[in-house]
């Protein structure tokens, strides 16, 4: 479980985020969703500690973060696995590397059960293996964000970060992605939290679902209560898609 | 931003550059890597450069000093110690700092702006030491060797060169380059190539390290990198050569 409380970041003299708190659950998967510009990022990297809050507590279960030191937070960031938006895989190294990677820099493995946990992770977001050993930039985007995950997962966090893990993807790898990241978070019992705001994930996956706009947390429920939250705010963003306000009419 | 400001965060970067490293098996794989790729591979340019200069000097020295009044091995002795005292040391570190340097903030720059660097810090990986450590300690090491290479083919340059124009004859050539030799030069252009490399590794990964933006940030970052870093490399050129040889 994390739990945000009174959140503040500002820019440059910019009140980024403005005073939200949150919980965001264990085994369940946790969205933030928002326009683009709300504060999405800026939370979720506030909450890793990627950017220093101006105010409130960050609490990892009943660790503060915010009260931590650079040590003290390497040593919690190993149970944190983060996907990022454009995969962030490194370049230099191949599918299987990457994947190893957290493997060798962390852990006291030997070579072979490094390559049983590296196919277990990789064999669990369906790669096939013909693909373990080729470079980042040979596999499509859908694969690499499938790779992002499998090195995610390497070191079986308790918590897992994902920032927009479907932008850019077609609707059909972009639901096998929210899939395999719930089917994951239940398998784990991970805090989960994915930054989004395609509304086809929030309806698939949603199980907790915070609506932040211009920074400030704006509503707060579960999937099943979005359609009707009453929140003008949450409103025009969700039915800003036709698709969604004839599904609210029962059409 | 100002110039202390980019001073105290060079700094900050260098203290964390300098920090105990988390896992030393996988920075020595990374130092080698970085030896064959920054170092090794940079061997044949060192090597087309300095002949071609070595000839061009040969040539230089012998059409301005040919006045019969001159001693012929003054032609070889010049050659030899340009070379020894300025070019294969700051010469070439200048050339050094457009190929290693622009190299080294596309790298990291583009790590930084793919959020590559984020993932590292993320996953508890202290991404400076990690990605610049091993940049700065591989090309600390070969520079020395990078000069002995280029002083030698430097020489080489001129010794073939000299004859073929016909400024200069063989033995002329071989008595002047050995005329009036001081070793004290070779050691004070190694000390001086030492903190050429590390001006050559550090900066260019200062201002990849901090890049921000998109793939034009990381351009305008190379050409800044390249620009700072031989302003630095002139600089402390001039001040190790005043403290040093005067």
């Amino acid at each position: 479980m994390i739990t945000l409380k009174n959140i503040v970041k500002t820019f440059d003299g910019n009140t980024v985020l403005k005073d939200i708190s949150t919980v965001f659950e264990q085994g369940k998967t946790n969205l933030i969703i928002g326009r683009s510009g709300s504060g999405k990022t800026v939370l979720l990297k506030s909450t890793l500690g990627l950017f220093e809050v101006d105010s409130g507590e960050i609490w990892y279960n009943d660790r503060n973060f915010t009260q931590m030191n650079e040590k003290e937070r390497k040593v919690l960031r190993r149970e944190v696995g983060m996907v990022f938006q454009g995969g962030a895989l490194f370049d230099s190294i191949s599918v299987e590397g990457n994947v190893r990677f957290p493997l060798d820099m962390f852990t006291e493995m030997s070579s072979a059960e490094k390559q049983k946990r590296v196919e277990f992770c990789l064999e669990h977001v369906n790669i096939e293996k013909q693909a373990f050993k080729l470079a980042p930039s040979e596999i499509s985007g859908g694969m690499q964000k499938r790779v992002a995950i499998a090195r995610a997962i390497a070191l079986n966090p308790k918590y897992l970060f994902c920032d927009e893990p479907n932008s850019g993807l077609d609707p059909e790898t972009a639901t096998v992605i929210d899939q395999l990241i719930q089917t994951l978070t239940k398998e784990f019992e991970m805090t989960t939290i994915i930054n989004t705001h395609d509304m086809n994930s929030v309806i698939e996956i949603g199980e907790s679902v915070l609506f932040i706009s211009k920074g400030e947390k704006e509503w707060e429920g579960t999937k099943k209560e979005i359609l009707d939250s009453g929140n003008q705010k949450l409103d025009d963003f969700i039915f800003a898609n036709k698709l969604y306000a004839q599904m609210k009419k029962g059409q | 931003m100002g110039f202390f400001f980019h001073i105290g965060r060079y700094f900050s970067m260098l203290k964390r550059v300098f920090a105990r490293p988390e896992k030393h098996k996988l920075y020595f794989r990374q130092l080698f890597h970085e030896i064959d790729n920054l170092g090794v591979n940079s061997v044949g340019i060192v090597i087309i450069i300095s002949i071609f200069i070595g000839g061009i000097m040969t040539i230089q020295f012998a059409y301005s000093m040919a006045n019969p009044i001159y001693p012929s091995e003054l032609v070889g002795l010049g050659t030899r110690d340009t070379l020894l005292l300025e070019f294969s040391s700051t010469m070439l570190a200048l050339i050094m700092a457009g190929k290693v340097g622009s190299n080294i903030t596309s790298e990291i720059g583009t790590m930084r702006v793919t959020e590559q660097i984020d993932s590292l810090e993320i996953m508890g990986v202290n991404s400076a030491s990690f990605l610049i450590l091993p940049k700065i300690i591989a090309v600390v090491f070969i520079f020395p060797f990078l000069y002995i290479i280029s002083v030698f083919f430097g020489l080489l340059g001129g010794l073939v060169t000299g004859p073929i124009a016909g400024v200069i004859t063989i033995p002329e050539y071989i008595d002047g380059i050995q005329w009036l030799f001081y070793p004290y030069y070779i050691t004070f252009s190694i000390i001086k190539s030492l903190f050429f490399g590390f001006l050559v590794a550090s900066v260019p990964a200062y201002f990849g390290y901090y890049v921000q933006g998109g793939a034009l940030e990381v351009g305008k970052a190379s050409t800044k990198a390249v620009v700072n870093t031989n302003i630095l490399i002139l600089f402390f050129d001039l001040i190790l050569t005043r403290l040093l040889l005067t």
